[in-house]
């Protein structure tokens, strides 16, 4: 595997470009769009099983698949369960997965990816070689082959993927280190005296930020995907806990009774992958120059 | 070009030993004893400590390292606990589904990719566009998963037009049981091969040889074919090498939502039955199955392109 190949796998980024001048930068249809799905989202998970009637997860064995009405939005599940409030309740497992899943990757793989960058030599030797061999495994194959190992369960997805997500940021990080390191302020605040960290969080992370922010979006997409799928595959969220991929696991025997079981989590999956991908792209056209 | 193989084959030497690592030490995430649990509940102490003998586990870290490693190069990926025979063996059954799954995936990913990428570079920010990068907005958040079930649902249980999963007897028969689930993976994975071949024509189109071939008279459908989509082709087949890995966890899942006995449904039973040797065994073999692709794909591309140096 080729370390400085700029294409992580999951995503292409282009070369380290400078933050636009704040004139030129523009708020695009896309950022709104993103910040408005995700908002209403936001606010519908936090607040709406504060004031949801229904437990998510106790049957209510006289209300089994009953449809659409004023009493049941979307209906109940096989079990009775208002759907609504677990579509809730399980937003916000899926979306807490994400944050924080995607969140640590962060800090850890753009902490590596700086200090292999930055320092190069044998700190570069030592994280990129972890980086290539970990880029190896697929990447939800690995995922799925810790959980295996750590035993099935919602928290142990948090490891997998703090295990195997800061690679990409590594990557990133460290690639946009190496052009940034050796524009002339960056030369220029050493001459003058600066700390290395100094130079690094003053002068170098806001060049980094950009492609790290964007990549982030993407990731909260993929971080919701995986924590759906390894559900759906029982090595997630245990039952009678509501998680979106769990609830399209549980949903697919009754699907010719009741569609919505199966169909309204999925939504909800994309609505949210959605919001973030829209925000992604928005932040590009707001943090890089306009061409 | 042999020096070029030859580089390449010692540049990977390392990141097999760092695999073998990685895959040995994941037994050791296991919280408590991975015999005991391998075992269950019922398991007397004598059995436990047989399967401990068995497995290495008494020896000191490093030697069992040691023992793992030339069991590795004697072919050995050690014994199921459940299955009760060798791991490889057991792969080895499986490996042609998920092999004819991820070939079958490939060729519709192309399929698709092609013209709706095609489509969107030469109608760029018009209708055709517009809709091709919602397709792809949406596409990309879509779960595999459940894309897989609805298309289920709706093409076999409604409309009985597809088999209802497993994967039948003869050729033909395992293509026909293949379609849905390869046309699910290749769904999710050409959200990502669209967007990068459409912006890949973009810059062709407007790059100067294609100017030129313009100049020289060329009929639009020549140049497109000839000057463009060439030119587009090779970086379509690195992001699709180096989506491989992404493709390859896309068939785990969909493996389980159409009951196909490929090498994901066993990794699955495999995990359920903690029968960890199987699993270390299978993850392996798809990080070396995503290695000699994606060294196939580098030199398939040196042998194609002659911008690529081979030394």
């Amino acid at each position: 595997m080729n370390a400085s190949t700029n294409v992580v796998g999951r995503a292409g980024l282009g070369a380290a470009e400078p933050l636009a001048p704040r004139s030129r930068r523009r708020i695009s249809p896309s950022l709104i769009a993103g910040v408005a799905i995700l908002g209403v989202v936001l606010v519908a998970v936090i607040v709406g099983p504060m004031i949801s009637p229904y437990d998510p997860t106790e049957p209510v064995l006289t209300e089994t698949f009953a449809g659409p009405s004023m009493r049941h939005p979307l209906g109940t599940d096989n079990f009775g369960r208002d759907i609504l409030t677990r579509i809730l309740y399980g937003g916000r497992v899926d979306l807490m997965i994400a944050f924080l899943a995607t969140s640590v990757t962060v800090v850890v793989g753009g902490i590596l990816g700086a200090i292999a960058g930055f320092y190069g030599k044998w700190w570069d030797t030592i994280i990129m070689r972890i980086v290539d061999i970990a880029i190896a495994f697929p990447f939800l194959v690995l995922v799925i082959a810790i959980v295996a190992m750590l035993g099935p369960s919602q928290n142990n997805i948090f490891v997998a993927i703090w295990l195997v997500g800061w690679i990409a940021y590594a990557r990133i990080v460290r690639g946009e280190i190496l052009v940034v390191k050796r524009l002339e302020y960056v030369e220029a605040a050493r001459v003058v005296g600066l700390t290395d960290r100094a130079i690094i969080l003053r002068h170098i992370a806001p060049n980094v930020i950009t492609p790290v922010v964007v990549f982030a979006m993407a990731d909260m997409v993929l971080n919701i995907l995986v924590a759906a799928s390894l559900s759906f595959l029982g090595l997630g969220t245990q039952p009678p806990n509501p998680e979106w991929g769990l609830m399209i696991a549980e949903g697919r025997d009754f699907f010719l009774r009741s569609w919505q079981l199966t169909t309204i989590p999925g939504l909800a999956i994309l609505v949210v992958g959605t919001g973030f991908s829209l925000l992604g792209d928005g932040l590009a056209d707001l943090l890089r120059p306009a061409r | 070009m042999s020096r070029f193989v030859l580089r390449r084959l010692i540049q990977m030497v390392p990141v097999v030993f760092g695999l073998t690592a990685v895959i040995f030490f994941m037994i050791h995430l296991v919280p408590g004893d991975p015999a005991a649990i391998m075992l269950g509940t019922r398991a007397t102490p004598e059995n436990v400590a047989q399967l401990r003998r068995n497995l290495g586990l008494d020896e000191p870290l490093l030697v069992q390292y040691m023992i793992f490693l030339r069991n590795l190069a004697t072919g050995s990926l050690g014994d199921s606990i459940f299955y009760r025979e060798p791991v490889l063996g057991l792969i080895l059954d499986h490996l042609p589904t998920t092999l004819m799954l991820a070939t079958s995936t490939i060729i519709l990913a192309v399929i698709i990719t092609v013209p709706l990428a095609t489509l969107a570079a030469l109608k760029r920010d018009r209708l055709a566009d517009q809709l091709v990068r919602a397709f792809l907005l949406v596409g990309l958040a879509m779960p595999s998963f459940w894309v897989g079930i609805n298309l289920l649902l709706l093409l076999t249980v409604r409309f009985r037009i597809f088999p209802p999963g497993g994967i039948g007897e003869g050729f033909f028969d395992q293509l026909r049981h293949l379609f849905l689930p390869a046309l699910t993976v290749a769904l999710s994975i050409s959200a990502v091969l669209v967007r990068n071949l459409r912006s890949s024509l973009i810059d062709t189109l407007t790059a100067d040889h294609v100017r030129t071939a313009r100049a020289k008279g060329l009929s639009s459908r020549a140049v497109f074919i000839w000057h463009v989509l060439r030119n587009s082709a090779m970086s379509t087949v690195t992001i699709l090498g180096l989506n491989l890995g992404y493709l390859m966890g896309g068939t785990v899942i969909i493996e389980q939502v159409f009951a196909l006995p490929g090498l994901g449904q066993l990794l699955l039973t495999s995990i359920f039955g903690r029968d960890y040797p199987v699993v270390q065994g299978i993850t392996l073999v798809y990080a070396v199955l995503v290695i000699l692709v994606n060294l196939i794909t580098d030199l398939v591309y040196a042998a194609l392109d002659p911008r690529v140096s081979l030394d």
